[in-house]
């Protein structure tokens, strides 16, 4: 077979997509256990029940999420199955309220607002939220900002009110907390948390 | 030139233009509209600026998948010599989507969102980008493109002709339908959720639309410029090796920050950074057939817009996705108005670029004109690709100064955030969108213009004039 003759080309398209589709799909297959929840690179939904920061690694200089002491969340420790129960709320609630058309997960969505793959650990939520919406902890803070956003604002950019519920608050809340956790290979860079 | 008469798909064909041009105009409208909304917040009360997005990039992807099958209904009678199978259904299914399409956009406007429930997810809004669209229509848009699928392999069947291209085609419909099912599942873990949801996107977006465009393009080389089947082919199957060579792994780039191995990174860089070599190949045959034609065909419209979608591709896709590509790059680009430049430059010269060049060729076929030419094109295709170069320009300058002042020097907090956003540069980098997207949005009126009078106008050389037809033909 001659380079001119269209079957050459023929084989090598099949032949390379084939190789290529091999290959994806084993590293398919390992990416999928690496991000199970409880996984190398995706804390276990319990994760919310502990203090959580976001450090550059001693050795590497890459930020990673670093797991601190017990913390009550919203006064109370989750059990496995409560916390999955609320994690699905929260990602029912973010979906349903399309927060990805103004935000982004993990730098995936919209541009309009902040990404929100860190959101739990901002330091705005202390310095400037808990006092504006009298709250006690960070986790009220950010339910009483998510319940009355336009009320809460603090630019000319205002987040809408989306009705969210009591409810969906926390669950929202709660899933932003395990969102922070998750290993990004460092995504976002130099990310302050106080 | 197409000489044939036309046949009962290349009318379903032309309507499938006529929605996709409607749908090009409501993205253009939702566009401006979110545009406004960067410089003047809350410029559409109750209509937040999520509600203006879902319809900009959902109309965006209806509106290319529209001219998709506008543009195999209408060339591929041409391939398989005859009128394709099931057209009843076929039209049916044409008017069902239209309706989807309509309903679909109402609740996204009147409605808009819901309590988060599963019955939200089915009803109202996903919430997932570019597949917003509740469940329900999901389903009937899969449907859509299952009986698009019946159409295509049961002619090859019944008409017993099987060339290159229409293997390339059907092989590629598979996973163009397979793919949309990812379009259903709401997983809990973001991580997974967006591991799938990106092959959808990536898979649809860089891999099976342009192996879809190739084919199309196939086609309307050997219609538009008499080149010769073996040599579109073998073209055609190179490309499909570099393009899914390249980008079945290139896949890797949307994986390095979402909670997946840091090997991605690496694979990802790697691939990715391969991916414009086959739109460079493009290129180098556009520029190639242009001069082996002295720049002068039958239809210069459907020529010029040709050498925009390989330009375009280029640019927009090869070059302005490979600045933003490698993980040291990526880490203050992604996810800024970078991105988003990319995107629309990329949209633009892949796929819009090349269904307006179908329709240009459809419209000649249609109106049985010797040959197009006029003004009216030319003020359509400069304001058009002006007003693009200007929108990728203005947000590019938008988003390095948010990877400079959000990302690098701020870190990414909300504060960093607002930074970047109040910053000048930005600013006048949203205004600047904002009136390049003005100029595109008169384009668009002058090309819907051209497109309903093209071939009627006294300009255009007629068979019954020739006087006139030494002017454009080859």
């Amino acid at each position: 077979m001659a380079f001119g003759d269209p079957r050459f080309w023929r084989s090598g398209a099949i032949s390379s997509i084939a190789v290529m589709v091999v290959v994806l799909v084993m590293l398919t297959a390992n990416t999928l256990a690496s991000m199970r929840v409880g996984g190398k690179h995706v804390p276990p939904y319990t994760i919310i029940n502990y203090s959580i920061d976001y450090q550059p690694n001693a050795d590497t200089g890459v930020y990673q999420p670093v797991i601190g002491a017990p913390q009550a969340f919203f006064g109370k420790t989750y059990s496995p199955s409560e916390a999955a129960a609320t994690m699905r709320e929260g990602k029912l609630a973010i979906q349903s309220h399309a927060c990805m058309d103004c935000h982004t997960f993990f730098g995936n969505g919209a541009y309009y607002a902040p990404d929100l793959t860190r959101a739990w650990l901002d330091p705005a939520w202390k310095n400037v939220w808990m006092p504006m919406t009298q709250s006690s902890t960070r986790e009220e803070a950010m339910a009483r900002f998510l319940m009355a956003p336009e009320k809460y604002a603090t630019w000319s950019r205002k987040m809408p009110d989306l009705h969210i519920s009591r409810n969906e608050a926390v669950s929202i809340v709660a899933y932003l907390k395990w969102l922070s956790a998750v290993d990004t290979n460092g995504f976002p860079n130099g990310f302050t948390t106080k | 030139m197409i000489a044939q008469p036309a046949y009962e798909s290349q009318r379903l064909g032309m309507k499938y233009f006529a929605a996709a041009i409607t749908l090009f105009g409501v993205m253009i409208v939702a566009g401006l509209a979110a545009a406004a909304s960067y410089v003047v917040p809350g410029f559409l009360p109750g209509l937040p600026f999520s509600i203006q997005k879902i319809l900009h990039i959902d109309t965006l992807i209806i509106w290319l998948l529209m001219g998709f099958l506008g543009s195999i209904y209408y060339l591929l009678p041409l391939e398989y010599k005859r009128d394709l199978v099931g057209m009843k259904l076929a039209n049916a299914v044409f008017w069902i989507f239209c309706g989807t399409v309509a309903a679909v956009a109402l609740t996204f406007i009147f409605v808009q969102i819901g309590p988060g429930t599963e019955k939200t997810l089915w009803l109202v809004n996903q919430g997932r980008k570019y597949v917003e669209a509740p469940r329900w229509a999901s389903v009937i848009i899969t449907i859509g493109i299952a009986v698009f699928m019946y159409n295509v392999i049961a002619t090859a069947v019944l008409a017993k002709r099987m060339t290159g291209v229409l293997w390339v085609l059907i092989a590629d419909l598979v996973p163009l339908f397979a793919l949309y099912l990812i379009a259903f599942p709401a997983i809990t873990n973001m991580s997974a959720d967006q591991f799938w949801w990106w092959w959808l996107v990536h898979f649809w977006v860089e891999a099976t639309w342009e192996v879809l465009m190739a084919c199309i393009v196939a086609i309307m080389l050997m219609q538009l410029l008499n080149t010769k089947r073996n040599i579109v082919e073998t073209w055609l199957y190179i490309e499909v090796a570099l393009v899914l060579g390249t980008g079945v792994l290139g896949i890797g780039h949307h994986y390095f920050w979402i909670g997946a191995p840091k090997y991605w990174m690496g694979i990802g860089g790697l691939f990715s950074a391969l991916e414009p070599l086959p739109l460079l190949g493009m290129v180098v045959h556009a520029i190639y057939d242009a001069g082996e034609h002295k720049m002068q065909v039958a239809n210069r419209p459907a020529f010029f817009w040709m050498l925009a979608e390989a330009f375009g591709n280029f640019i927009g896709a090869g070059i302005w996705g490979f600045m933003i590509t490698l993980p040291q790059v990526n880490m203050f680009a992604h996810g800024t108005q970078w991105t988003a430049s990319h995107g629309h430059f990329a949209f633009w010269g892949a796929y819009g670029c090349g269904v307006i060049t179908v329709i240009y060729l459809a419209l000649q076929h249609q109106r049985k004109a010797e040959s197009f030419n006029g003004t009216a094109w030319k003020w359509g295709f400069g304001m058009l690709n002006l007003g693009m170069i200007g929108m990728a320009g203005a947000l590019l300058v938008s988003g390095m100064t948010q990877a400079f002042y959000e990302r690098a020097i701020g870190g990414s907090t909300l504060s960093a955030f607002i930074a970047a956003q109040q910053n000048p540069w930005f600013v006048e980098g949203m205004w600047m969108r904002l009136a390049s997207g003005l100029l595109f949005a008169g384009g668009y009126f002058v090309l819907v213009y051209d497109f309903l009078t093209i071939g009627r106008r006294v300009e255009v050389t007629a068979p019954a004039a020739p006087v006139l037809s030494g002017s454009a033909g080859d």
